[in-house]
């Protein structure tokens, strides 16, 4: 990269040929891109060394110096975890939670940043000021009378002891209103002038335009209750409630120093993420540049 | 309330229809007795109200009483609590091991980001590679990053150590030394997270018009010169957005504290999250727990509320 720094003289010449960017030195270019895939490399590397060691046989991980290609590939890590059934188990249960949260947030913040964008009701300011006012307090300070609360309602060990407290994301509100709040209210007129009520306003004429936002929310409400940990570890005491994260971070433990083992685990933890990631990659990336250029 | 609102539901349509003036808004506005906001927002309350007011309040409540998390009779205590907490060595230890972690990983977290963002704006023909590499790590369970981080920094049997070793260094103790813990879990944090500030920045960038750079290169700006007259000043409002992000997410730090170190060596990596957590739910005490989490929970407000003056002025 810092030989790209004496390019001034053919960014000069390029001057009458317009944009000079692609006419960048040779060795400019090539220290950039040598860095580029480097760092790439580096931020993969835990990965693959993870995945590398999933794939030997358990006596080969502790040898030192390590070889990052075992010469006797084995799936074998990958069958014990999953012939315990329990990480099998922890998906289930983190599926469920998760899109319990993921729902039931789209809907109630769907709703109420309707509601504050185009309505105008009594105590208005100071209920969007209350509720604005909650993305200061982190959620973590609250964790002993949550758990009180949730033991009050018997819902400890239970799917809606996870997900219940998850869904309070003033910030989602918040994001959410301002996208609305700049989408123009001609169409929900004209909507209006037909007979439409606001509930059916929202549904065919609102959200359609708002899908990209939906999206941003949607997952990254996913990605958040997914991999969220301090909750669901204080909610679950029975092995089979955990979520995946949970499950892993208290059970796994008792695996000691099988590290084949371990980072066949980590390896399958990490999978359900990385491939929505992949999936969803363009919504992921939009999703935050919109939140981040608005916010 | 509810009831109120039950024959108001057709109101907004009606309102339109005999008005037609066009903004909906103001014909609402004219009523004060309207109702239908409300109902939209309900849902949304119930769940604020339940769970985060409610506990809010109760916690406050806790703080003045010994209640333990083993029941028992519960007796008014006062201050006793908030004594207690205030004086605590161990939570000043807490508080202040949460200070180092935010005041290294904050610059490491920031400036990493707009490196790598920098990097993949010019190099664009690896472009969603890059951005591919550099976010994955974003979306894996705090677990699998602890897991994976621990193996690496395993101090015998670890590949850094290993890498070091073969170019004739000698090893670390990683996370098993209190001089090295808290910067190592900062390293980990710092792969694991710079992504979503990656993507603010790469967002940032892309958005700068493109013209400002012919104009700078038909003036003879460099590449380097381009980014240090163009591309930083346009990206001041996002340095701001990510620090602030940043410094808030840096305080509340703890779970891939707990998970890698447990908060040690001998408490080296304890945060205040950490010390919440084990008042309340290890020394059973939700009394003390209460008043730590109020403690932690004004900083928290009064950090936040004085980023947004001193930032606020800034910008103007």
């Amino acid at each position: 990269m810092a030989t790209t720094a004496p390019s001034s003289a053919p960014a000069a010449r390029a001057g009458r040929a317009g944009p000079s960017r692609r006419r960048r030195p040779p060795v400019g270019a090539l220290a950039l891109y040598t860095v580029a895939f480097l760092a790439a490399l580096a931020w993969l590397l835990p990965l693959a060394w993870a995945f590398a060691t999933s794939i030997k046989p358990e006596g080969e991980t502790t040898e030192m110096p390590p070889t990052w290609f075992t010469s006797n590939p084995t799936f074998e890590a990958y069958l014990d975890v999953l012939g315990r059934g329990d990480i099998i188990q922890w998906t289930v249960n983190s599926l469920v939670t998760t899109a319990l949260v993921t729902v039931l947030t789209l809907i109630v913040c769907v709703l109420a940043a309707y509601g504050f964008s185009r309505f105008d009701f009594r105590g208005r300011p100071w209920l969007f000021a209350l509720i604005i006012g909650g993305i200061l307090i982190p959620p973590q300070t609250l964790i002993v009378p949550q758990f009180i609360l949730m033991t009050q309602l018997g819902l400890v060990d239970t799917y809606w002891g996870i997900a219940l407290p998850q869904v309070v994301t003033p910030v989602f509100v918040f994001i959410l209103k301002r996208f609305f709040d700049a989408i123009p209210r001609d169409y929900e007129d004209a909507a209006k002038m037909d007979g439409a009520g606001p509930l059916r306003v929202l549904w065919s004429v609102v959200l359609p335009l708002s899908r990209p936002i939906l999206a941003a929310v949607g997952i990254f409400t996913f990605i958040g209750a997914w991999n969220n940990f301090l909750w669901p570890f204080l909610v679950t005491t029975a092995p089979e409630m955990m979520t995946l994260p949970v499950g892993m971070g208290t059970v796994m433990g008792g695996y000691g120093i099988q590290y084949a083992q371990v980072m066949a685990s980590a390896v399958l933890g990490a999978l359900p993420l990385l491939i929505v990631f992949l999936l969803f990659q363009r919504h992921i990336v939009t999703g935050v540049a919109g939140a981040g250029i608005k916010g | 309330m509810a009831r109120d609102s039950s024959d108001n539901d057709a109101t907004p349509a009606a309102d339109t229809g005999t008005a037609g003036r066009g903004n909906v808004t103001v014909d609402v506005r004219r009523k004060p007795a309207n109702w239908t906001g409300l109902w939209f927002v309900l849902p949304f309350l119930a769940f604020y109200l339940l769970f985060l007011v409610w506990p809010a309040v109760v916690g406050l409540g806790y703080s003045f009483t010994d209640r333990s998390l083993a029941g028992g009779p519960v007796s008014f205590v006062g201050l006793d609590n908030w004594r207690e907490a205030l004086t605590d060595p161990a939570l000043h230890e807490s508080l202040w091991n949460t200070l180092v972690f935010t005041a290294l990983s904050v610059p490491v977290m920031v400036l990493l980001a707009l490196g790598l963002a920098l990097i993949t704006d010019h190099a664009r023909r690896l472009g969603w590679f890059l951005r591919l590499s550099f976010f994955a790590p974003f979306v894996l369970p705090v677990v699998v990053m602890a897991l994976i981080w621990e193996w690496m920094y395993n101090p015998s049997l670890g590949l850094f150590n290993s890498i070091l070793g073969q170019m004739g260094l000698e090893g670390s103790q990683w996370l098993f030394s209190e001089d090295t813990a808290m910067l190592s879990v900062v390293i980990a944090t710092a792969w694991w997270q710079v992504g979503f500030n990656y993507l603010l920045y790469l967002a940032a960038m892309q958005s700068i018009p493109k013209d400002l750079y012919e104009a700078a290169s038909i003036d003879g700006a460099g590449a380097w010169q381009r980014v240090g007259r163009i591309t930083l000043p346009m990206l001041r409002r996002t340095t701001v957005l990510i620090t602030v992000l940043q410094l808030i997410g840096s305080l509340r730090v703890f779970e891939q504290i707990y998970l890698m170190t447990g908060g040690g060596p001998n408490f080296a990596t304890r945060t205040i999250i950490q010390y919440i957590y084990d008042s309340g739910f290890v020394g059973l005490r939700i009394g003390l727990a209460s008043s730590m989490a109020y403690v932690f929970m004004v900083l928290i407000v009064v950090a936040s509320i004085a980023q947004f003056h001193f930032f606020a002025r800034r910008e103007d």
